[in-house]
């Protein structure tokens, strides 16, 4: 279901990943290339790749209470709106469903290790969605947007890369 | 996909100092391997425990926690943590969550034993 109002423009990357540690460097490897494509350069390279890894991160820590093996589905999808490209990810889970307004970065001021993650999503991304998934689960979708006239995407037309890991 | 070479690349002393050398990335996947050893510096409660970033190509808020709990064991005991050699995809995380001002961090080795 898309609310955006970006539209892809080129075949989605499916990742279907299990929630082992070990998959997040191929995660932010596949994120990069694929941003790279639609034309960020850096910074915003690194920012969309660990706001992606943070976004897994807390799947696998939180969602998943640190269970190896559970299902994640990443989708990497260049989009445009407007006149504008960017990139869209969604993250698929299979976790105890929680209230997306309860999900929120947490005070920064009170410095202790953990709750950096969502924050840093927030403020990477332009758009950030949680939504429950149907009949069970959980939905995070990530807007970056390169901007107004920015690059389309280098690739176009290809065909739809299914990677399992 | 392969093991990548071991994140904490070294750990060696000089003076009162303890210098741990980290490498690579660290994420949720390598961030026990670095807590693991940064607690084990801790132990022998070092005067100063500087932790070199220099060859450190990306780092998360897990490894961002992993640092901050350390600067709070360090404290305890009435040491100093100095992080140095950090790049500016790294620095930038600290910047986003605000602890570039909440740890010491230096450009060099050199600076960060003198300082």
């Amino acid at each position: 279901m898309r609310t955006s109002g970006a539209q892809p423009v080129d075949q989605p990357l499916v990742l279907e990943i299990t929630s082992d540690t070990r998959h997040l460097a191929g995660v932010r490897v596949a994120v990069l290339g694929a941003a790279q494509a639609v034309g960020f350069v850096e910074p915003q390279l690194s920012g969309i790749a660990l706001a992606i890894d943070e976004a897994l991160t807390n799947v696998i820590r939180h969602g998943y209470r640190g269970q190896s093996g559970r299902p994640i589905q990443v989708t990497i999808q260049p989009v445009r709106r407007g006149e504008g490209c960017g990139i869209e990810v969604t993250i698929c889970d299979c976790c105890p469903q929680v209230d997306p307004a309860t999900i929120m970065g947490r005070d920064l001021g009170d410095v202790r290790p953990g709750g950096l993650g969502t924050h840093i999503i927030r403020t990477v991304m332009d758009e950030v969605e949680y939504t429950k998934r149907e009949p069970a689960g959980m939905r995070l979708r990530l807007l970056k947007m390169l901007g107004e006239g920015g690059t389309g995407p280098r690739v176009g037309g290809s065909d739809p890369t299914r990677e399992k890991s | 996909m392969a093991e990548a070479r071991n994140v904490v690349r070294e750990i060696r002393q000089q003076g009162g100092a303890t210098i741990v050398v980290l490498s690579g990335e660290v994420d949720l996947h390598h961030t026990p391997e670095v807590h693991k050893a940064l607690v084990g510096a801790c132990q022998q409660r070092p005067e100063r425990l500087v932790i070199n970033l220099s060859e450190v190509g990306y780092m998360d808020s897990s490894g961002i926690g992993t640092l901050v709990e350390i600067f709070r064991r360090v404290k305890g005991f009435g040491g100093k943590l100095v992080l140095c050699g950090l790049s500016e995809r790294v620095y930038s995380v600290f910047e986003i969550t605000r602890l570039d001002k909440f740890f010491k961090i230096c450009e060099t080795e050199e600076e960060a034993l003198a300082a």
